[in-house]
C-alpha cells in the first residue's frame, strides 16, 4: 500500500494518561494549570504572558495533526496569519467586539483549509509537508501583493480592540489578558474533546494504520481533511486573538518560518501530548522576549541548540519526559515492597 | 451446501503491473453460502486478487460483481458497507489500542458515529457488549483491555478474525487465516472459521492443504495469474495439470 507512516510519531497510549479520568493527578494537574493560567500576567509581561498562549494554541492545533494524525503540516503560517489579517480587517472595517473579530479570522482560517486540506491529505510525509508549505507560500505572496486590503510590506497596523465599551480591556493589556485568555481556553477544550472523542479515536486509527482503517469502511481522506480543518480553527483562533493584542497583523505571521516555528514549538513540548504545546510555546516565547531585551541578536541560534538537544535526549519533548518521569516513578512505588 | 445464485463474480478480471500481469483474465464465481479456497504457488497472484476484490487494487481490465451490482473500481471504504470484509495475510491492527477499542471502532463504522468530534469517546462503549461477545467467539474475551501489540502471533490473527466479523459481513475475504502459525493453532483456526462460517460467503486464500481440506466447498487453483483448475477439493486434488503445476512439489 502506498499508504505508509507519515512522521514518525512515537505515543504509548497503552499508559493511562495522567490527565485520564481515573488519575490521582487529574484534579491536581487542572488546578495548576488553572493558577498558571490566571497568575501568569502577575508574573510576566502581559503582552508576552498573551503570546505564550496564542503560542500553545497553535502549537496544539499543529499536535492535533502531528501526534494524533500523523500530518506534518509546514504551511500552518497560513491559518494563523490568514486569521490574523482577516480578524483585523473585520475588527477595523465593522469594529465589532474583537471575539466576534477573532471568530470570524478563525472562520476564515477553517474556510481555506477545506480546499487546502482536501489537495494536500492525498499526499503523506514530506510530500504532504511541501503541499502545505506551497499554499502557505501562495497566501503570503497575495497579502504582499495585495496592498490596498492588507498594507503589503507594511502590514495591517492600528487594529481596534472593541470590548463593549468595557475600557479596562480595551486599553490595559493586563486585564486584555484574561479576556484573550478565555478564548484560547475554549480552543484548547475543544482540541481537548476532539482527541477524547470518537472522531479522535479514528484519526488516531489512521495515523497507526491507514490501511486496516480503510478496511473498516473509514474514508481516511475525508476525517484527514475534517481534522485538518479543525486544526486550521484553532490555529485560526490563536493567530486572530495575536492580531488583537498586537494591534497590527503583519507579513511575518505568514512567513514559512513561522510554520517552522510552530512545528519546532510542538516538538519542543511534545508531541501526540497535546498540553506539551502550551510548554512549549513558554519556553520559546519567554527565551525569545528575554534575549530580544537583552539586545542579543543570535534568537535563531540558541533556541536551534535547545531544539537539538531535546531532539536528541529527550524524544517525548519536555511534556512527554516529564509524563515518562512521574509515570516511572508511581510505577516504581507501587511496586516497591512495603515495610 | 451451495445454491446457484452467485454472490461474486468476476468477469476477465486482470492486473498488470508494467507489463506484468498479476491477474490474467480471472473469471471467478463464488457462491453465496459456500467455501471458496484459492490456491495456487507463491506469486500465482492471490493476494492480487483480493486486492482487486476489495478495491486495494484498481483492475487494468475487468469487472468484478457483487450480489450482481458493479463494483469495479470502488474504494475499500465504500466496498466494506456493501458487507464484504477482509482480514489481511501480514497482520494489520492498531498496536496500541485494546481488543475491545478495536471492535468498538469496527462496529461503530457503519453508524457514523465516528464524525462526532464534540462528544466524548466513552460513547462508544455501548457497543462494548457486542465487542466482549465477539472476543468471546474468537476466545480473546478475557485480554479485551490489553493493547494489540502484547498478543501472541495466533491470537492476533484470531482478533483480525473477530473485527471482519464485525463488520457483520455477507461475503469474508481471508488472505492466509494461518500463515505462519503452529499446528496446534492452525487446528483451531479452522474450527473458528469454521463456525463463523455458516451462514456466510467465504473466500480464502491458504498454502496449508490440511486447511483447504477441511473448510473449502469449492477450490480454484491459480497459476501465473491465471485459473488453472476449479471444482471440489477431491476433484481438484486428483487433476493432473494441478499436480504437476502446484501439488506434486509440495504435497505427494
Amino acid at each position: 500500500m502506498s499508504e505508509q507512516m507519515t512522521a514518525s510519531v512515537d505515543v504509548d497510549l497503552s499508559q493511562p494518561s495522567i490527565l485520564s479520568r481515573r488519575s490521582p493527578w487529574r484534579p491536581l494537574l487542572l488546578l495548576g494549570g488553572l493558577v498558571v493560567l490566571v497568575m501568569l500576567p502577575y508574573w510576566i509581561y502581559p503582552p508576552v504572558a498573551m503570546d505564550i498562549l496564542c503560542w500553545g494554541l497553535f502549537a496544539i492545533s499543529v499536535d492535533l495533526l502531528l501526534g494524533f494524525t500523523g500530518l506534518l503540516s509546514f504551511g500552518h503560517a497560513a491559518f494563523w496569519g490568514g486569521s490574523a489579517y482577516a480578524t483585523g480587517l473585520i475588527a477595523t472595517t465593522w469594529g465589532v467586539p474583537f471575539p466576534v473579530a477573532v471568530l470570524g479570522g478563525a472562520a476564515f482560517a477553517m474556510l481555506i483549509a477545506v480546499p487546502i486540506g482536501f489537495l494536500s491529505v492525498r499526499r503523506t510525509g514530506i510530500y504532504f509537508a511541501m503541499v502545505t508549505l506551497a499554499f502557505a507560500q501562495m497566501l503570503y505572496f497575495i497579502a504582499n501583493q495585495a496592498r490596498d486590503l492588507t498594507g503589503g510590506e507594511n502590514g495591517l497596523q492600528g487594529i481596534p480592540r472593541s470590548f463593549f465599551g468595557i475600557e479596562a480591556i480595551e486599553q490595559d493589556s493586563f486585564y486584555f489578558y484574561y479576556a484573550g485568555a478565555a478564548l484560547i481556553l475554549v480552543g484548547i477544550i475543544i482540541a481537548w474533546r476532539v482527541v477524547n472523542s470518537p472522531f479522535g479515536r479514528v484519526i488516531t486509527a489512521v495515523r497507526d494504520n491507514p490501511a486496516r482503517a480503510r478496511a473498516l469502511g473509514y474514508d481516511v481522506e475525508r476525517y484527514k481533511i475534517g481534522a485538518f480543518v479543525i486544526s486550521a480553527g484553532l490555529a485560526g483562533l490563536a493567530g486572530g486573538v495575536f492580531a488583537i493584542s498586537h494591534g497590527f497583523a503583519s507579513l511575518q505571521e505568514l512567513v514559512w518560518t513561522t510554520s517552522g516555528k510552530v512545528v519546532l514549538v510542538t516538538v519542543l513540548g511534545g508531541i501526540g501530548t497535546l498540553w506539551g504545546g502550551l510548554v512549549g510555546a513558554g519556553v520559546v516565547v519567554t527565551l525569545e522576549d528575554s534575549l530580544a531585551s537583552s539586545g542579543f541578536e543570535g534568537i535563531g541560534m540558541i533556541t536551534g541548540a535547545i531544539f537539538v538537544v531535546i531532539v536528541l535526549l529527550f524524544r517525548h519533548g519536555i511534556w512527554g519526559t516529564g509524563r515518562d518521569l512521574v509515570r516511572r516513578w508511581v510505577i516504581d512505588r507501587r511496586s516497591r515492597p512495603r515495610g | 451446501m451451495s445454491s446457484a445464485t452467485p454472490l461474486l463474480e468476476t468477469r476477465s478480471l486482470t492486473k498488470e503491473f508494467r507489463g506484468f500481469r498479476a491477474v490474467s483474465e480471472v473469471d471467478l464465481t463464488v457462491s453465496e453460502g459456500s467455501v471458496h479456497a484459492l490456491v495456487g504457488p507463491n506469486g500465482a497472484g492471490k493476494t492480487t486478487l483480493f486486492n482487486l476484490l476489495t478495491g486495494f487494487l484498481t483492475p487494468s481490465s475487468g469487472s468484478v460483481l457483487f450480489d450482481g451490482r458493479d463494483i469495479t473500481g470502488l474504494a475499500p471504504e465504500q466496498i466494506a458497507p456493501l458487507g464484504i470484509a477482509r482480514s489481511f495475510q501480514i497482520t494489520s491492527l492498531f498496536e496500541q489500542m485494546t481488543l475491545r477499542e478495536h471492535l468498538e471502532l469496527a462496529l461503530a463504522s457503519p453508524t457514523g458515529m465516528g464524525r462526532q468530534w464534540w462528544r466524548p469517546v466513552s460513547r462508544m462503549s455501548v457497543f462494548a457488549d457486542r465487542s466482549m461477545e465477539l472476543l468471546d467467539q474468537v476466545g480473546l474475551a478475557d485480554r479485551a483491555g490489553v493493547p494489540a501489540g502484547s498478543l501472541a502471533y495466533g491470537q492476533k490473527r484470531a482478533l483480525e478474525l473477530a473485527i471482519a466479523l464485525a463488520l457483520d459481513p455477507r461475503l469474508l475475504l481471508l488472505d492466509e487465516p494461518t500463515a505462519g502459525m503452529g499446528i496446534e493453532d492452525i487446528d483451531r483456526t479452522i474450527t473458528l472459521v469454521k463456525r463463523i462460517a455458516s451462514g456466510r460467503t467465504v473466500v480464502l486464500v491458504d498454502h496449508n492443504m490440511h486447511v483447504v481440506g477441511s473448510l473449502a466447498d469449492r477450490v480454484t487453483v491459480l497459476q501465473a495469474g491465471q485459473i488453472l483448475a476449479e471444482g471440489p477439493y477431491d476433484e481438484v486434488r486428483t487433476d493432473e495439470r494441478v499436480i504437476t503445476a502446484y501439488l506434486g512439489s509440495a504435497h505427494v
